[in-house]
């Protein structure tokens, strides 16, 4: 039996910071701090919204694209490091809005920026084993980083829902294979009770990163037999628009492979929603029988590589709900003021 | 802080979250927020759940510069009564620059938080509106 | 059923009372009452208070025990005291339920008296409570406050009939000019239009302004049988009707958002009662929360045309000397909203207008005065007519 994606939802705030206005309060150079991380501009949650609220406007999109009953769904699984609650999942909250309730299972997953890729490969196994009929994996994040830390300047808010099946008629993209690489790696970490993630600088990088990365695709590449020029486009986690444009490199693929996924420069970085936002961008444009290959990273560490083909179902459900460029346009732009309101970075008691 | 228990909050968080209320077969009524006894024919009613399209208008508004306690930190925020298209009407915060407010203005819900009991209590989330 | 008159009366001082309790507040109005009418403390067959909410001010509930305690009628007469509650109606209902006591039959005298203490909390938190009145399940938890509701009254009245922040301003201009002249009214300052625009913005189009104030204080009343009333007063003020009605709780169920329609309709039941239009009222007192309160109430009540309020309080005519004066006392905006206590104090602005020995804001001959107690946005309205003629 095969596993599939039977439909996906995006979501992204309407808020919007400059690297420039960050820059400007830390007293940072704004044009090196652009072409260093290739990212102009992040998006940021509204007072009201959290990675449960995005979890759910995602989710919902991801129903409401497909036209799916949420009954069908048998396992809610949301990856975040934000989750707003240490203990009580932010997954029951979504699977009660979406109405999946209450014949199903729910878990809510972290593991840095890939708990969402994780939350897909776990509804994979449970739809291919028949113990569940639909699996809907999220990840979502409103992200955090400390004041005047290098990571304020990328770290964003979004979340991308997949409603993952295994009835083939279904998918708008098959899932060909997946394969991880993990080790023990401290390259990221919070804390228990801790506001803002520390992590290790360039120590995130080679070791990190582009180890996990590597290892993964070629991996995933080796055990299908596939190689770089088989993919028409190909996502790889985007905490900058940097990483993901050097593993490309490294890995044999091209700029233009990369370009529709490559969403960083006007988001920033999802975290859980990050390489799955890339995959959203690259499915809002792929044409049937196009493939995909993508790559998400987590720090801790490991890297989940994917591989689908877009099957003639995209072109009739993609615009039943937003797609990520749509969810892009007309940002609203705040100062570092508001920003630092809306992110509760003021406190008030 | 306008808070509720956990018991109060959850028994009617599946109407907040999904806007479900409920419908008189007997004469034919809408209401939400949801009531175990329709208004209008009393014992005769027959009420069940209904779930609304959340397409709706805004009714009147206002902006509100004094806040109520625990959302001082939403100053200024927009507070509205939405007729919903199947007839009721609910009070909810409007996700709007007050600039952009007008009556009769079309809006749609969106999942948010409320609000909270406190930084280690329970958080509410529900829905509010948009405008289209 | 018998006649029922008001014997004795007496308001404390409104205000940011520091140094007074709710005990001491409430002491305070009963005693002056009972020695306005001359009444002894073994007279007193029942007391009836109205108080919104002990619990959330000042953690006390039990109220009519309490004041029964420290007015020395517990512990040796054990006067049975009651507490009833509307809301900011809690007093008009005290007045309702002491004159169906008396008219029935089966109590005598009766004090029927208002009481809230509003300052010993913070002003947010009394806010919260106040916020108590509306539905706290479907607005309070949306962040809906009082004047919020208020102001989604006025927005669309605004839209609706034409109404200018203006015209909602001159409300509070009328209201403090007869404040001045109350001596126990909270402000006794003149403000003008210009100084409500220019106050802080509450909930758009309210500004603080247009907002009654929190305010400590109390209120009684000596109720009678008419026929026995000389005994006590030579100028007993009859009362012609009594009447309640309720709405939706929330304003978002109301038929239409700018009619309060329980004031409509505890209206035309009063005016059925005492068998008398609007054109009989000499003046009313109406519950001026807020300025739009004041506009909607004249409307409703029948005073002048739906969407007419605004124009008819620039006019002048709701003036002392006006055709319809409205607030004499300075209403909930001047003289202040210790909000069991309103009902109560509304009641006893009328008898001393009616008695003659309202001062300098006396209205010239007044005969017949009405007032309008209203609980949250419209949930509960108490309206009474009262007369120097039995």
């Amino acid at each position: 039996m095969s596993a599939g994606i039977v439909s996906y939802g995006a979501y992204v705030p309407r808020y919007r910071i400059k690297v420039d206005e960050i820059a400007r309060v830390w007293g940072d150079d704004a044009n090196s701090l652009k072409s260093g991380l290739m990212v102009h501009e992040k998006s940021v949650p509204d007072f009201d919204e959290d990675t449960a609220t995005i979890a759910v406007e995602a989710a919902r999109y991801a129903v409401k694209r497909s036209g799916i009953n949420a009954q069908r769904i048998g396992a809610v699984y949301t990856g975040s490091e934000s989750h707003p609650y240490a203990v009580k999942p932010t997954s029951t909250i979504v699977a009660e809005a979406v109405e999946a309730t209450p014949v199903m299972t729910a878990a809510d997953y972290e593991f840095a920026c890939k708990a969402g890729t994780a939350a897909i490969q776990t509804c994979m196994g449970l739809v291919q084993s028949g113990m569940i009929d639909l699996g809907l994996a999220i990840g979502a994040d409103v992200a955090q980083g400390a004041p005047g830390d290098a990571l304020e300047y990328t770290a964003a808010a979004g979340g991308v829902a997949f409603i993952i099946g295994s009835k083939e008629t279904e998918f708008l993209a098959v899932i060909e294979d997946t394969y991880s690489f993990t080790t023990d790696t401290p390259d990221f970490w919070r804390r228990e009770g801790m506001p803002y993630p520390e992590h290790g600088g360039r120590f995130t990088g080679e070791p990190g990163y582009f180890k996990h990365v590597t290892h993964a695709a070629k991996g995933l590449m080796a055990k299908m037999g596939t190689k770089p020029g088989d993919y028409d486009y190909a996502v790889f986690h985007q905490p900058n628009g940097k990483f993901p444009s050097r593993a490309a490199s490294i890995l044999g693929f091209t700029k233009e492979q990369i370009k529709p996924g490559l969403v960083v420069p006007k988001l920033g970085n999802t975290y859980s929603g990050s390489c799955m936002m890339g995959i959203a961008a690259t499915l809002d444009q792929a044409k049937p029988g196009d493939r995909i290959f993508a790559t998400a990273f987590g720090s801790g560490a490991g890297g989940d590589a994917f591989s689908f083909t877009v099957t003639d179902k995209i072109e009739e459900i993609r615009n039943k709900a937003p797609t990520v460029m749509e969810l892009l346009a007309d940002p609203i732009y705040v100062d570092y003021a508001t920003y630092a309101k809306h992110k509760g970075k003021i406190r008030l008691a | 802080m306008i808070t509720m228990s956990v018991p109060r909050f959850w028994r009617k968080q599946v109407a907040r979250y999904n806007l479900i209320g409920t419908h008189c077969t007997n004469c034919k009524t809408y209401y939400y927020p949801p009531r175990n006894m329709c208004p209008k024919c009393r014992r005769d009613g027959k009420l069940e759940n209904f779930k609304f399209s959340g397409k709706g208008e805004i009714l009147t508004y206002t902006v509100i510069h004094t806040a109520a306690e625990g959302f001082e930190k939403q100053t200024p925020y927009v507070l509205g009564i939405v007729k919903l298209e199947e007839g009721p009407s609910l009070t909810s915060q409007i996700v709007a620059d007050p600039e952009d407010m007008k009556i009769g203005m079309k809006v749609r819900p969106v999942f948010r938080k409320l609000g909270e009991s406190s930084e280690k209590g329970m958080i509410y989330y529900g829905t509010k509106f948009v405008p289209e | 059923m018998r006649d029922v008159a008001i014997i004795g009366v007496k308001t404390t001082r409104f205000g940011e009372n520091w140094d007074v309790s709710l005990r001491d507040t409430i002491t305070e109005a009963g005693v002056g009452a009972l020695e306005d009418a001359r009444v002894t403390g073994e007279e007193i067959d029942a007391i009836i208070v109205g108080n919104m909410s002990g619990g959330q001010f000042i953690e006390q509930e039990h109220i009519g025990a309490l004041i029964a305690d420290y007015a020395g009628l517990a512990k040796e007469l054990h006067v049975p005291a009651t507490r009833v509650e509307a809301a900011c109606a809690s007093g008009g209902l005290a007045l309702r339920q002491g004159i169906h006591a008396v008219a029935s039959g089966l109590e005598d005298i009766v004090v029927a008296a208002g009481v809230e203490k509003m300052t010993d909390i913070s002003s947010t938190s009394a806010s919260t409570a106040l916020a108590a009145a509306a539905d706290r399940e479907w607005e309070g938890i949306m962040g809906a406050t009082f004047p919020g509701l208020y102001a989604m009254i006025a927005r669309l009245h605004m839209h609706k009939y034409g109404t200018t922040s203006e015209q909602l301003a001159q409300v509070a201009v009328k209201n403090h000019a007869n404040g001045v002249h109350n001596p126990i009214a909270q402000y006794r300052n003149k403000i003008s239009v210009e100084d409500v625009l220019r106050s802080i913005m509450v909930a758009d189009p309210l500004h603080i302004f247009d907002c009654s104030p929190i305010t400590d204080g109390a209120s009684a009343v000596i109720l009678a049988p008419a026929d026995i009333a000389h005994k006590y007063t030579d100028t007993p003020i009859y009362v012609k009707a009594t009447s309640q009605a309720s709405d939706t709780i929330a304003l978002h169920d109301r038929k239409d958002i700018t009619t309060l329609a329980a004031s409509v309709e505890a209206g035309k039941r009063a005016f059925k009662m005492a068998k008398l239009t609007p054109n009989d009222i000499d003046l009313v007192e109406v519950h001026d929360c807020f300025t739009i309160a004041e506009i909607c109430a004249i409307e409703d009540l029948g005073f002048v045309k739906k969407g007419e309020g605004g124009k008819f309080t620039e006019e002048g005519n709701t003036a002392i000397g006006g055709k319809i004066p409205v607030n004499t006392s300075g209403g909930l905006k001047a003289c202040g909203h210790p909000v069991g206590a309103t009902g109560i104090k509304q009641a006893v602005e009328i008898v001393e207008q009616l008695r003659g020995d309202a001062g300098k804001r006396q209205v010239d001959g007044a005969e017949i005065g009405m007032t309008h107690n209203v609980g949250g946005s419209g949930a509960t309205a108490v309206v009474h007519i009262f007369s120097r003629d039995r």
